[in-house]
Parts: C-alpha cells; structure tokens; sequence
C-alpha cells in the first residue's frame, strides 16, 4: 500500500446514505486502524500535538495501537480527553492536529481523528471504564449544561472528588451533541448517551428540566441549595437571523429548529410525534458544519437541497469533510450568492429565495475577503423552505440573572483563559458561552480548564 | 416525580389537572408557563400556569384537546406521572411589578375566551390577594363551554357573555366590552385578554377605539422555550420577538395578528393525521384518500 496516503476508511454509499439517517462513515476496523498505526513516524518533537486544543499525545497512543494495545493507547487518550469517540468524529482535523503531522507535507497526513475514534469505540464497545473517582471530598459543585463543557467539567471534577450535579435545560443531556449534530455524523444511542452515561458513572448526578435563570438563580444555587462552586457551560444557542423580508414565513426555519426537531425530538422517526416540515425543495442559507447538517439532514428528509454561501468555496467554515460529503450526496452549492428576499404567496409560504450574486472584494477584519454583491445579478430559486444557518450566540438568560457576572460586547461571558473564573466569585465559564460558537474540542478543553480552576478555588477556600 | 393528580375533565374538550413539579412552583409567577412532554416520544408542548399551590409543590394546567398531545395528556389518570415537565417559562406579567399603590388607581379589566379562562384566573388572583379590584369578562360559544365561572367570580367582579346567548350576556367578548364602555359607563386604563388568536385580535381592535392600553397573550409554536430555535418568533411592531423568552404578554395594539395566525396554523395537516393516527390506529392511513402526499 502506498506509505504516503491514508489507509481509506468505509462509508456508507452516498446514494444508499442520502435516504437514511445511519452513520455515515463506518470507521476503521483493527486490521486498518493498525495498519494506518504504522504510518506514524513516533516524531520525537510530534508537530501533530501542537494542533490539538487539548495536546493529546498523538505519537505515544498511535504506538500503542501499533502495538495493537487499544486499551493502553485509550487511556493515553483519556489523559487529555474524555470525549474521544465524539471528538474523532467531529473534530475539525484538517485544520487542527492532521494539518501539522509532518506526513502531510509529502504526502496526506496521518488518520489521526480516525485512529482516534477508532480506539474510543472499541473502548465503548469493551465497556473499558475510565480512571476512577477519589473518595469524596464533601465539597459541592453545580454545571450548568451538559454540552460537552459542562460534561468534560463534571467528570473531571467527580474524578477529583466533587459531589457535583449537572442541571440541563431540556429533556436530554448532550447538549448541541444531542439536538444539533445529526445522528449520521455522531450516533446519539451509541456514542453520546455512552459517553453521558460514563459520566455518570464517576457518580456525576444529572438534573433535567432545570432551565437556571428561570427555575431558579445562580446565586440560589450557592445560597439556598449549597453549592461550593458554579461551572456555566450553557452554549450558544440563539440563533441568527438576517433581518431581509419573508423570513417570518411559513417554511423558514432557523437551523437550530429545524435540527432540534429532526435530532432532539425525533421527528423523522414514524413513531415519535414532533411533526416537521421537511420540505421538498430547500435553501440552506449559510455554509458552516450547522449549514451542512441542516442541509444533509433536509436531503434524507427527502428534499432537493441548494447551499446558499455568500464567500467561495475555501472560506466554507465547515469541515473539510463535511463539504465533501454533501457533495457526493448531490447537494447544490450556490457560491457567491447571497439572499435579498424570500418569496411568499397569499398564504404567506415560501415559494422561492431571491438571491444576489457576489464578488470578493478586499479582506475584511477577519482576514477573509469580503463579499460584495455585483449590482443587477438578482435571482430566484424555486423552493418551498428556507433553513438560516448564520451562526448563533450565548443565551442572555443566566448573565441577565445573575448579578456581578460580566458580558463582553458580544454577549459572551467573561472568563479567564487560565482558571476559567468569571468576573463573580465561586463561579466558573467555559465553552460556547465564553467563546462564542466554537468546537466540541475547545469547549471540552474549556471544560478541564475550569475543572482544574474549580479545585485550585476551592483547594485554597 | 412529576406526578399527576386531580386530573379532570371540565366541559367537553376541556382538561384540568395538577402535576407535582418543585423546581417549577418554587419561583413561578402569574403570566408565566410550562413545556410538558407526555412520554418519550411526545412533542414538547406549551402550557399555561393556571394555579401553583408552593406548599403542595403542585402547578394546575388547564387545556383544550386540541392535538396529539392534549389527547395524550386527557388520558392520564391521577398517579400516572409526565415524562418532563420544565419552567417556569416566559416573563410574568407586568402586573407583578407594577407598584401595588399605582394598580390600586388603575381600572383593570381582564377578556377571557374559552380556555383563555385558565390563564386569567392566577392574575386576578394575584390581585386580589394584593389588594386590587378587578373586572373580567368571560366568553365562551356557549353555556356548556363554559369554564372557570366560580373560580373567576370569587377574584372579580364577572360579566360572562356566551356567542349564541345561552348564558349571560348575548355576544362576543367584544361586545360585552362594548357595552361595560359604552351602556355601562365603565372606564378602563388597561385591559388584558387571553384567549384563541381571534378574539384577542378583535378585542385590541375594540380597545384601540377607545384608547385602552391593552395586552395579549401569544401563544406561537414552541419547541424549546428558552430561546434557543426561533419558532416561536412574532412581529411586535417592527421588531421580531420571541414569544417564549420576551412574551408571551406583548402590546395588543403591535402585534401583527394576522402573519401569527397563519403561522400556528403551520403544521395543521401533519398533525391533524397524526391525531387521526393515534385514535383510529394505522386504519386510517389509506382509508380516505383526502390526505395524499405531504402538505
Ligand atoms: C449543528 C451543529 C453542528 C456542529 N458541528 C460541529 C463539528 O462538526 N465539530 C465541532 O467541533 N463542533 C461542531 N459544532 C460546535 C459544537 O457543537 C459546539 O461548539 C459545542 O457543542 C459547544 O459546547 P458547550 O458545552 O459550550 O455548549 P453546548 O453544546 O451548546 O451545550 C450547552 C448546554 O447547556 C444547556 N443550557 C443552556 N442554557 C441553560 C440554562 N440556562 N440552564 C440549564 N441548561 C442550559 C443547553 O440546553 C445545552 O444542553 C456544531 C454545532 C452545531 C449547532
Ligand atoms: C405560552 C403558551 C401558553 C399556552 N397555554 C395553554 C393553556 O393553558 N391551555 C391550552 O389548552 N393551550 C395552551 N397553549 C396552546 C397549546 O400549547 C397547544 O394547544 C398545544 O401545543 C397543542 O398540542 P397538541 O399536540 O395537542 O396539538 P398539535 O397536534 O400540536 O396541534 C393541533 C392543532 O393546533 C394547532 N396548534 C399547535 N400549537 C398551537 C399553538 N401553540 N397555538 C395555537 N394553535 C396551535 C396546530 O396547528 C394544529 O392545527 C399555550 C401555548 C403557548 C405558546
Ligand atoms: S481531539 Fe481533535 S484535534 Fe485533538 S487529536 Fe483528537 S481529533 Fe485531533
Ligand atoms: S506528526 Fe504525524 S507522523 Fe509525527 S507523530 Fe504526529 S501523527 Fe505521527
Ligand atoms: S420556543 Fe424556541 S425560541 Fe421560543
């Protein structure tokens, strides 16, 4: 096999694929994990580690499965990750820890995501448990969301020693991993709920339904019900709309519903009841991972999908793979074009997106050349649902209850990069709501972060 | 947890009944609400707090079979438990912060249409526990319909009004409105109705003739509750809101009443087989040729 590309990985059929909502990419099995294994060059000064949020020690567990020791190569994994099923899926590697592998200058980089995922699912499957809990130190600490912040905090504290609770706003815990990434890229029964579930075995004790800022305060939770410490890990979750004419149609929905129907609730399952408008020709405005799932997700509902993406192809923010595989699935990129106006008829339904074409201009503040309209290049596109996918921001609903926490001016909350301590004392953030919408693998450093700040707080208390 | 008791039928399609829920009634406030989803497959649905007892530790909800899971929730029995139950939702009504000597100046005025009722009857109550009169008027299509008499009695003084004259006064809501301001000499700085989308739209048309300051109570489609999907968002003025996090109570005279209707009525059809699904079993699929293809 030519030493200089990855050993290729097994995915679904794109035609089989686009009509059922089962994983996509079937991962590497042993034989290929380990033959991939090989192709690692076990660097001394490993490049690779510098791309990763959390420095997992990329050489040192490739060797381990090398040595066809998945459950050593797991707990070298386990020192710096506690999601390493979801991160190997979802991770944004080609920009990240596979960008910097010195394979890649020659040829492709090592599959290191895959390895990865690799060895957390046989861990999964072998029920391998990961470091346990230190006995209890008496002391209480209370996470707020169980996004991948908030679980990574949880059980790193719990494996410190701390009585810690997690409360969740809705009915499942997992955050955007359960309502937001769809069930083909990341397995909610397989992956997610096992991962919560190991969580809770570090005995991390879970509270759903609790919506903090309106079931009750963060300073009832350290006055009335004795909590030591308050971890904040609860997202960025509202989302964006564009503010051009139609958008309260009937048939134009935000990513965030869209998806939550499809994902958190079911909706595509005959035997749940959360009805959703699936669409029969879709317009997906926006060109990041949520613009993709949304897109992805309409196409297995049954609908013919366009992407509407105001910049070029190599400023799409989406996973590299992600791209690719809408691709194959036959999805239709729209590049360069912008929407000015969705179409509605007497009964106020979408009928079409009236679009603008656009041209790159000079490099805005983010680097990237802006996208100017070219003046008279307006069309339309027939479609009867409209999916905003611009983006979102951190929910205003804790920082708005809770006095002396500050916010910066774009409604994140302020928190040391170090400790993760906020601006109030005995209360720690992470994750999207610090950052902004972010990564799983930020908000779960962010998470080891604050666990580490939590204990140093209240070590010292 | 989350135990259901007292659960009744009031009037034909009207549901009443208490669910245990601690996190929800230690700091709820009349105006505010609740997302309940029966079993793990159900919707998660809006419902009014219609009455909170803190020491029982219990909400009463009040509901109309409408759907799927206002049938689903009819059929359970006094220690049958709900799957979830989260809140409370929404900002209380802007009565609670209204300094209590300023409600006591002003003349307040409550239009309940049917199950609107319910959500009526915990801000009278408020008021009277605080001192402060006020007027309601009760409507309904007809006498048989009509609910929460006594309880509203007890907190206000009532004018019920039935459609077809069955009971009470003959007429709309909105004429009884008409008449209290125009036969009966009635003065109102604020008037506040709750009801099905149409009687509030004609009730803010009502009041705009005579100047009264009016609020509505909005009740969109909702998934989440917290903000997080946008289904739930309305035109107030020319500012988009959302009903969940900024409502559901808005300025009756802003609301663009005609783009909500359409908007609640848009998943209609889906769910109109999906109830005809979970009463006559799959029979149905097939059966009338009315349903085709998706809507
Ligand atoms: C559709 C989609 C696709 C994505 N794809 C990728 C990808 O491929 N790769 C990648 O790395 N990243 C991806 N992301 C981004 C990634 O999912 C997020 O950056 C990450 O989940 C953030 O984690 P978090 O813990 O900060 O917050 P979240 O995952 O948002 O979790 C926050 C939790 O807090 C809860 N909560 C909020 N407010 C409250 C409250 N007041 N009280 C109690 N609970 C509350 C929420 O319900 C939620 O469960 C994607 C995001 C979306 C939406
Ligand atoms: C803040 C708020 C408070 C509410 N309080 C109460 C209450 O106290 N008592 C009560 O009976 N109802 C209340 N509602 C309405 C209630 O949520 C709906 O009746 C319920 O969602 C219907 O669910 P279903 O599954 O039984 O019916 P579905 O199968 O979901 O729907 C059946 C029909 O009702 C329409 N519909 C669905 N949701 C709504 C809605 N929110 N408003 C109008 N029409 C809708 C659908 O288009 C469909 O035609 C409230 C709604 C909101 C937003
Ligand atoms: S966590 Fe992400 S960045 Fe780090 S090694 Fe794994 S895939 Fe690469
Ligand atoms: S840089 Fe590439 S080859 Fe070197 S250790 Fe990392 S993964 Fe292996
Ligand atoms: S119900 Fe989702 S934003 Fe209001």
């Amino acid at each position: 096999m030519d030493n200089m590309k990855k050993v290729p990985v097994r995915e679904q059929d794109p035609k089989v694929r686009a009509t059922n909502f089962d994983e996509v990419c079937y991962g590497y099995n042993k034989e290929e994990a380990m033959a991939e294994a090989e192709r690692c060059l076990h660097c001394k000064n490993a490049k690779c580690m510098g791309g990763c949020p959390v420095s997992i020690n990329i050489p040192d567990f490739i060797q381990a499965v090398k040595e066809g020791d998945f459950e050593k190569a797991y707990h070298i994994i386990g020192e710096d990750s506690s999601l390493p099923a979801i991160c190997g899926r979802v991770c944004p590697q080609e920009t990240q820890c596979e960008q910097l592998c010195i394979k890649g200058i020659k040829g492709e980089a090592v599959s290191i995501g895959k390895l990865e995922r690799f060895v957390a699912d046989w861990a999964l499957e072998h029920d391998i448990k990961p470091a346990t809990a230190k006995e209890k130190n008496g002391k209480r600490v209370a996470v707020i969301g169980s996004g991948p912040s908030g679980l990574t905090c949880a059980g790193d504290l719990a494996k410190m020693g701390y009585d810690v609770t997690v409360f969740e706003a809705l009915h499942k815990y997992g955050g955007v991993l359960v309502y937001g990434i769809p069930e083909f890229r990341l397995p909610k029964d397989k992956v997610v709920a096992k991962e919560v579930k190991k969580v809770e075995e570090l005995g991390v004790k879970f509270e759903k339904n609790v919506i903090v800022g309106k079931s009750l305060t963060v300073d009832q939770l350290m006055y009335d019900e004795g909590f030591d410490a308050v971890f904040i890990g609860s997202g960025a979750g509202l989302p964006m709309f564009m503010g051009i004419p139609g958008e309260s149609a009937n048939g134009c929905f935000s990513a965030n519903e869209y998806l939550t129907r499809n994902n958190l609730m079911k909706a595509f399952r005959e035997d749940y009841d959360t009805p959703i408008i699936a669409g029969k020709k879709v317009a997906v405005v926006g060109g990041g991972n949520v613009a993709m799932d949304a897109a992805r997700t309409a196409l297995r509902l049954g609908a013919e999908v366009h992407i509407v993406y105001r910049r070029s192809e190599t400023e799409l923010p989406a996973r590299a793979e992600e791209v690719e595989h809408a691709k194959q699935e036959g999805i239709d990129f729209q590049l360069l074009t912008n929407p000015v106006e969705i179409l509605t008829n007497d009964e106020d339904h979408v009928v079409g997106i009236r679009c603008i074409r656009m041209e790159l201009g000079e490099p805005d503040d983010s680097g990237r050349r802006r996208p100017v309209p070219i003046e008279g290049s307006e069309f339309d596109i027939d479609v009867d649902t409209v999916i905003m996918a611009l983006g979102t921001t951190p929910n205003p609903l804790i920082p708005s209850t809770t006095e002396g926490l500050e916010m910066n001016r774009k409604k994140c909350i302020v928190a040391d990069d170090f400790t993760g301590l906020t601006s109030k004392e005995g209360v720690f953030a992470g994750g999207d709501a610090v950052t902004g919408a972010a990564t799983v693998i930020l908000a779960m450093g962010a998470g080891k972060t604050a666990a580490k700040g939590i204990d140093e707080y209240l070590s010292n208390k | 947890m989350y135990k259901v008791s007292n659960a009744r039928m009031l009037v034909d399609k009207i549901y009443t009944m208490d669910v245990e829920a601690p996190r929800v009634v230690a700091h709820c406030q009349p105006g505010q609400f609740v997302i309940i989803k029966v079993d793990e497959q159900g919707e998660r649905i809006p419902l009014t707090i219609c009455d909170y007892d803190r020491t029982k530790g219990t909400v009463t909800l009040v509901y109309q079979t409408v759907g799927t899971t206002t049938f689903k929730l009819s059929e359970l029995k006094d220690g049958d438990e709900l799957c979830d139950i989260t809140g409370p939702l929404g900002r209380p009504s802007d009565l609670i912060d209204t300094p209590i000597e300023d409600l006591k100046k002003m003349n307040i005025l409550f239009v309940a249409g049917g199950v609107g009722a319910a959500p009526v009857y915990p801000q009278a109550k408020w008021l009277k526990e605080h001192g402060v009169d006020c007027d309601v008027i009760l409507g309904s299509k007809t006498k048989d319909l009509l609910i929460m008499e006594k309880k509203l009695a007890e907190v206000s003084n009532l004018y019920v009004t039935t459609d077809d004259g069955s009971y009470g006064f003959n007429g709309m809501v909105t004429a009884q409105l008409e008449d209290l301001v125009e036969n009966q000499g009635k003065k109102y700085d604020l008037c506040v109705a709750i009801g099905p989308m149409i009687m509030m739209k004609f009730t803010a048309l009502t009041t705009k003739k005579y100047g009264i300051k009016t609020v509505v109570s909005m009740n969109p489609i909702m998934v989440d509750g917290t903000g997080m999907c946008g289904g739930c968002r309305l035109h107030v003025g020319d500012e988009v809101k959302f009903a969940c996090v900024d409502g559901p109570e808005f300025d009756g005279h802003l609301i663009n009443f005609d783009e909500a209707m359409k908007r609640s009525q848009m998943y209609k059809t889906l769910e109109g087989r999906a109830l005809l699904k979970l009463q006559e079993g799959d029979t149905h699929h097939g059966g009338c040729g009315e349903c085709g293809e998706d809507a």
